[in-house]
């Protein structure tokens, strides 16, 4: 009766006896298991540089000099809570909708489930988190018919829905920094404002140095202000082979390309910040490596890749710098090449059979 | 020698147990069966009984929509077992070879180049040897009535493990040529050979008048004539182009030299779990047990595998080498749990991808098994079949088309230009374990019905 659950239990400890019948006697190692679980490694830079720096930016805004295990321990205790709430959520509802289509569970929750919390501020509140991971899990996958259906990227779609269903809990100075929505003091001149928040007001000269927005220590959502650790991620992804290095450098020359233009046009201080400065603030870079990377959801051929990733990178800092009403572009931006993708493919595999087209015309005119 | 086509996608698969270049002679093997499941969507006709006397030559049975191909006893002897499966098919007919010298059905030797077409093909039709002869689209036996745009035929073989042609096909020059000047009556255009570039090619390749030479360097499958045809000559829509084993053309040219079918062979057993990988003379259709006896390891569970091991058929321990069959391949079966065996490190696996540690161990020759691996799941990960398929065609979206049996999808995306073989490695790599090659032969089922 439970028989998808225990499957599921059984296939975690076991790689299963099942042997081939039909076609290729032999099969390539690599499952989605294995390439899930490659992904949750590559996300472990982010993920634990993302617990510390949320003790670190809590204990700057108290002016507490905590060493480096008090930092990282409070922001454990933070985050933690969020990674339970997210699979907690996401796996029943998985489990909940395997069972009667009699499926095997499919691996590709193990990865948003930690994806979820990563782009959240650490100041979400739990039962909100949970009601965006249901939404993103079922409006966002099951409805489509699971992993492998679905149009858009489940992580971002939750984060999507908190965006706009509790904009006030998801933006402004106080939800970055753990503890200050609960109203604890805040030492004077202290300020949880993002870079991003910064630029968009035109206080640029505030900004904090490029080599904190780099290795990460600023406010921000829990596993997205490290590039470094980002970049970690990345190496491995690309490495293993597992995440395509394609879109992940058309996004960043994407962005660059933009950040160039408006450089060359700018009229204020916010399109004047040097292109590169883009890539490491905000989300760009966890967006560039772990969200747009997303094979579901993104271009399914490799030129479209090409030409999906590069409008990713381009739009995101369109509605970064140009839109005051959203501080961050990557959300908006993935999101809606993700809707794109299926025409860049479209446009991609019509040119191949046009070309088939022609051969066999110019064969038949001869 | 013309500058050769590179293939730069695709996949060597290092097994261990290649075949050492040693001939084996072995006597004849006591049972023979033609079996016609060999033939994709073919409707058997016997014109056998259990019981029956046949020759060497003699028709056992024949396509019933085309009477005119028969399928021939490769040796004389008795019908001995006529075995069905579910609803009654035809699975395999069987003779029990005489013991002493063979007596041949007498198909009157002829020069190929004085009969006429027509007569070709009625010889080759006559004596059995005509199903050898296999068209593309669709990897079917040709059609008699048709005249196809060219003949290619691939002179090496990059599959797993795959016996060496060149070795194969040695001190059977005349025969060989004589096979290609009847094949050259059959076709108003050319007769393509694929070789290899990497090594001289054998004196049979080599020295071959009458037709084309194109040279191919690369990893699986360069060797497939699917992906050859495919960089020469590609297939339009209503095109027809016949292909061949470099094998099966000398037993072709044995039939005008001796006016008999002689269906004899040079086959390779292969596979890390044979005791001596050799080179085997026999005659096709032989039961394998004449040359895995003694030879197999005893201690592990195995899987013997008429073919290579990406495409080939299951059979066991007494069943018969395929008709088209140029190997037998043996492994272990793989039906063992592995405990967390998703995460080990995987120093012994291999892999496509670079998610293993064996991929930093060059040169490394594995020990596969037939586990699968992983359970079936829906298509997540993207760009893995194109890696391994080198040809202008979106194979993922094929595949989907063929799901969605979307005919003029199957049609504008190529499907008349590939066969099961030249996708078999993107059902090997697939994550998500689809069972690639048997939907692309329900939608080239769909197809042949849709173009009937």
């Amino acid at each position: 009766m439970l028989h998808s659950t225990f499957d599921a239990f059984e296939t975690f400890l076991f790689v299963p006896n099942t042997v081939t019948t039909k076609g290729s006697h032999i099969r390539d190692s690599l499952d989605l298991k294995r390439t899930m679980s490659i992904v949750i490694i590559a996300l472990m830079p982010a993920m634990l540089f993302g617990m510390w720096n949320v003790g670190y930016q809590h204990a700057l805004s108290i002016d507490a000099g905590w060493s480096f295990f008090e930092t990282f321990w409070y922001g454990f205790l933070k985050v933690l809570p969020l990674i339970v709430v997210s699979y907690g959520v996401g796996l029943f509802i998985e489990f909940a909708f395997a069972q009667p289509r009699g499926h095997e569970v499919n691996e590709g929750f193990l990865v948003s489930g930690l994806l979820i919390p990563l782009i959240m501020p650490v100041g979400v509140p739990l039962w909100m988190l949970a009601i965006a991971v249901a939404f993103a899990v079922i409006i966002g996958k099951e409805v489509f018919g699971g992993t492998g259906y679905n149009v858009f990227n489940p992580a971002l779609l939750a984060r999507a829905f908190l965006f706009f269903a509790y904009p006030s809990h998801m933006s402004g100075d106080k939800v970055w920094i753990a503890g200050l929505t609960q109203g604890q003091g805040v030492v004077d001149g202290f300020s949880g404002a993002t870079p991003l928040a910064k630029a968009a007001a035109y206080q640029i000269e505030q900004m904090p140095s490029v080599y904190d927005m780099f290795m990460g220590f600023i406010p921000g959502s829990v596993g997205e202000t490290s590039t470094l650790a980002i970049l970690i991620g990345a190496a491995i992804l690309i490495v293993t082979g597992i995440g395509s290095w394609k879109i992940m450098v058309s996004v960043f020359g994407g962005g660059l390309a933009a950040g160039l233009l408006f450089n060359a046009f700018a009229v204020n201080p916010y399109m004047e910040i040097s292109a590169w400065q883009h890539l490491i603030m905000g989300g760009f870079a966890f967006g560039a490596v772990f969200m747009a990377t997303d094979p579901v959801s993104a271009s399914q051929t490799e030129k479209g890749k090409w030409i999906y990733g590069f409008l990713v990178g381009f739009l995101a800092l369109l509605v970064r710098v140009l839109n005051p009403a959203y501080p961050e572009g990557m959300m908006l931006a993935i999101l809606l090449m993700n809707a794109f993708a299926p025409l860049i493919d479209y446009y991609v595999v019509e040119a191949n059979i046009r070309r088939r087209m022609n051969r066999a015309k110019k064969v038949a005119n001869v | 020698m013309s500058k050769p086509i590179k293939i730069k996608r695709g996949l060597n698969i290092p097994l261990k147990g290649s075949a050492e270049k040693v001939l084996v002679r072995i006597d004849k093997a006591e049972t023979y069966g033609v079996k016609p499941t060999d033939f994709p969507g073919l409707v058997p006709k016997l014109n056998v009984m259990v019981g029956d006397k046949v020759k060497a030559g003699s028709p056992l049975f024949h396509d019933k929509y085309r009477p005119e191909v028969v399928f021939s006893s490769p040796v004389s002897g008795q019908v001995v077992d006529i075995r069905r499966g579910e609803r009654r098919v035809i699975l395999e007919v069987v003779v029990k070879a005489d013991s002493g010298e063979l007596a041949y059905e007498d198909f009157e030797p002829a020069s190929p180049e004085t009969l006429t077409r027509d007569q070709v093909v009625e010889k080759l039709l006559k004596a059995g040897v005509w199903p050898y002869i296999k068209q593309r689209p669709f990897g079917i036996i040709a059609n008699p009535t048709d005249s196809p745009k060219s003949i290619f035929i691939s002179c090496f073989d990059t599959s797993p493990l795959a016996p060496d042609l060149d070795f194969a096909v040695q001190g059977e020059e005349q025969a060989f040529q004589a096979g290609i000047d009847a094949l050259r009556m059959l076709t108003p255009g050319k007769v393509h050979f694929g070789l290899n570039a990497d090594f001289p090619p054998a004196k049979a390749f080599a020295n071959a008048k009458g037709v084309e030479s194109h040279y191919f360097t690369g990893p699986h499958p360069a060797g497939n004539v699917g992906v050859q045809i495919h960089h020469i000559d590609p297939i339009n829509k209503g095109e027809v182009v016949w292909v061949l084993n470099p094998l099966d053309v000398i037993i072709i040219g044995r039939l005008f030299l001796k006016g008999i079918y002689d269906a004899t062979k040079v086959i390779a057993l292969a596979g890390s779990e044979v005791l001596n990988p050799r080179y085997f003379k026999l005659i096709s259709g032989a039961c394998i047990e004449s040359i895995i006896k003694n030879n197999i390891n005893t201690q592990s569970q195995v899987r013997f595998i008429s073919g290579n091991v990406l495409t080939g058929t299951l059979v066991d321990k007494l069943g018969y080498l395929g008709f088209y069959d140029n190997m037998v391949t043996v492994i272990p079966e793989g039906n063992k749990y592995e405990f967390f065996g998703w995460i080990a490190p995987g120093i012994n696996k291999h892999s496509a991808s670079r998610a293993f540690l064996s991929k930093l161990i060059p040169g490394k020759r594995f020990i596969l098994n037939t586990n699968m691996h992983g359970g079936h799941r829906a298509m997540v990960v993207t760009g893995q079949y194109e890696k391994v398929l080198p040809m202008d065609i979106y194979p993922m979206h094929l595949i989907k088309s063929i799901l969605a049996n979307d005919i003029d999808k199957m049609e504008q995306l190529g499907i008349y230009e590939v066969v099961e073989e030249d996708m078999a490695l993107c059902e090997y790599v697939c994550p998500s374990k689809t069972e690639v090659q048997d939907i692309l032969r329900k939608g080239i089922e769909t197809m042949i019905k849709e173009l009937s």
